[in-house]
């Protein structure tokens, strides 16, 4: 699967205070720490600490390609902060997230073109976040068929169905396996499906349980991406088995080590 | 109308091997011989690049083979005690590749020693200056013994050596290792052990642009159709992006064609089956066809005949 990993947020109180120093150490050791646990991209957020969020976002980006060659996820509501992202990146690069709305679409999509970036798209816009299956389907058939308007590889489109805290609303993880499976459904090749997995357990006494057996059951629906503890290596394992037992990895005895590297 | 583009891409891609080394590159060899690099479905080259072109090694025996039936002996009746000249022969057949099997050496024949082996290696190499496949008699104990040896009178010739089996490989990937050659790795119509052993060839450090996978062969009506679904889902992995899988695939089409029964039956006892000349040569060349289709990069061969039907397939087909 897909692994965005997500350590490098300023929400973390170590890379809020390598924020403010300035101190590059602290997010290089992230950097390879996660790359080395397998993730597909770092993600980068700035969280909501810096003064300016545009500077720290640069300087995180720059502070991470110091470290790493692994993809990088720029991470923010705020569109200045993304292109200040965008501006000095030289991985490959993910753009996370836009929301679902026809005009922010014409915005995001042209830019994640320019930048040759791929692009987390959340089913969810100017009204909020739908509380049903059937909206959620429907802004995501709306993101497709804008990606097909702006001439977008599907293979850079990522749906993101918005996971909510387990306290918010239980009900919410078993739909959400419905969303999945018709997500799959609404073009040919279908776009890729991303949640921000540690949402879930948020709170919770069970955070590494609650995600990998969410991972698993996820992973079985067709959600092949998340945002993620990488450097959960019971995660990480739960992950690869899930994959092996439906058949995307053929099975070996060392199959765990081999896919680990 | 705008007719929508149904390209099918493929993530993975299998890797290249390079077998024999030139002069400039260390060895004697006239030319090199590169296998896979292919990433998509055989022959579909509209969906992408298909690679080299399947190569064919043709087979050539440390001892005179003792049950070829008459219509293939008769090609090689004035070498078959003479692997220099056999493989001469082959090079005129046309083969791309020189398979040495070493059946000698395996206890219950002769029992041939290291010294006398590399020796006849050393002759082919000096005979021949296409690429060279060596293949052990797939007795443990004997193939420790004597491939090490053989692989050190090669260095440098950047030959296939196999084969290696999940419950032995360490010796012979530590000295193909050491010597610089490419190595094949063994497995019994078993996917999972196949991936197995290549994890476990990497594991020692094995370089992977230097493997070569072989998933043991049935010839047409004795079990093709089991060996064609394992290459073919060997290859899906590849492309699929499996590092573990992604390595060129050889076939042992010759030897398994030629000790069927419909190669081996007389006109007098089958005579409803056709001609006895035609038929092994023509099983031969079916079951080449057909696991050309899973998928194969290397195809070990016997008839000469056999051999320019297949090769004439391979161009029609690329």
């Amino acid at each position: 699967m897909i692994t965005l990993a997500e350590r490098i947020n300023g929400m973390f109180l170590d890379v809020k205070k390598a924020i403010k120093e300035r101190d590059p150490s602290v997010i290089h050791e992230l950097a390879k720490k996660q790359t080395e646990a397998g993730a597909t991209y770092l993600d980068i957020n700035v969280g909501t600490a810096a003064a300016d969020q545009e500077d720290a976002m640069r300087w995180l980006v720059e502070a991470t390609q110091e470290a790493v060659k692994t993809p990088i996820a720029i991470d923010s509501q705020k569109l200045s902060v993304i292109k200040a992202g965008l501006e000095v990146v030289k991985n490959d690069v993910m753009i996370n997230s836009a929301q679902g709305d026809p005009e922010v679409l014409d915005t995001y999509m042209p830019l994640a073109k320019k930048h040759n970036a791929a692009l987390i798209c959340l089913t969810m816009n100017k009204e909020g976040i739908p509380q049903n299956i059937d909206t959620r389907i429907e802004i995501a058939a709306e993101i497709a068929g804008k990606a097909m308007e702006h001439d977008m590889d599907m293979d850079k489109i990522f749906i993101d169905p918005i996971l909510f805290t387990i306290s918010v609303d239980q009900k919410q993880p078993a739909y959400m396996l419905e969303v999945f499976n018709q997500i799959k459904l609404i073009s040919d090749p279908p776009p890729h499906i991303t949640v921000g997995l540690s949402n879930l357990s948020q709170g919770t006494k069970e955070k590494s349980l609650i995600s990998r057996t969410f991972l698993t059951m996820a992973i079985a629906a067709g959600m092949d991406t998340a945002l993620m503890d990488v450097l959960d290596t019971e995660l990480m394992d739960a992950a690869i088995c899930a994959e092996m037992l439906l058949n995307k990895q053929i099975y070996s005895d060392s199959f765990l080590k081999a896919a680990r590297r | 109308m705008e007719i929508a583009n149904i390209v099918d891409k493929c993530p993975g891609t299998v890797k290249e091997v390079i077998i024999g080394a030139t002069k400039d590159e260390g060895g004697t060899r006239g030319k090199s011989i590169t296998v896979g690099g292919s990433n998509c479905i055989p022959f579909m080259d509209f969906d992408g690049s298909p690679g080299h072109k399947p190569a064919i090694a043709m087979d050539v025996y440390d001892i005179p083979p003792e049950e070829w039936p008459e219509p293939l002996m008769k090609h090689y009746a004035d070498v078959v005690d003479n692997p220099a000249n056999w493989a001469k022969k082959c090079v005129e057949f046309g083969a791309d590749l020189i398979c040495l099997k070493l059946d000698g050496i395996h206890p219950d024949k002769k029992n041939i020693s290291a010294s006398e082996t590399v020796s006849t290696v050393k002759s082919i190499l000096e005979a021949v200056d296409i690429p060279l496949i060596i293949w052990g008699c797939e007795n443990d104990e004997r193939d420790n013994e004597i491939l090490p040896k053989v692989s050190e009178a090669t260095k440098g010739e950047r030959c296939l050596i196999g084969s290696v089996t999940q419950d032995n490989y360490k010796t012979i990937t530590a000295v193909c290792l050491a010597d610089g050659h490419n190595l094949i790795t063994q497995a019994p119509v078993d996917i999972n052990i196949g991936k197995q052993i290549n994890i476990l060839v990497a594991d020692l450090g094995f370089p992977t642009d230097r493997i070569v996978m072989f998933q043991t062969t049935g010839a047409l009506g004795y079990g093709i159709e089991y060996c064609y679904s394992i290459h073919e889902r060997a290859r899906i992995a590849a492309l699929s992006g499996d590092r573990q899988m992604s390595f060129p695939i050889i076939c042992d089409v010759g030897h398994e064609a030629w000790r069927s029964k419909e190669s081996k039956a007389r006109d007098d006892e089958v005579p409803q089956w056709g001609s006895f000349a035609d038929r092994g040569k023509m099983w031969e060349a079916i079951t080449a066809t057909t696991l050309m289709q899973s998928g194969v990069d290397i195809i070990r061969m016997n008839h000469p005949e056999a051999v320019s039907i297949v090769k004439k397939h391979i161009e029609n087909l690329t």
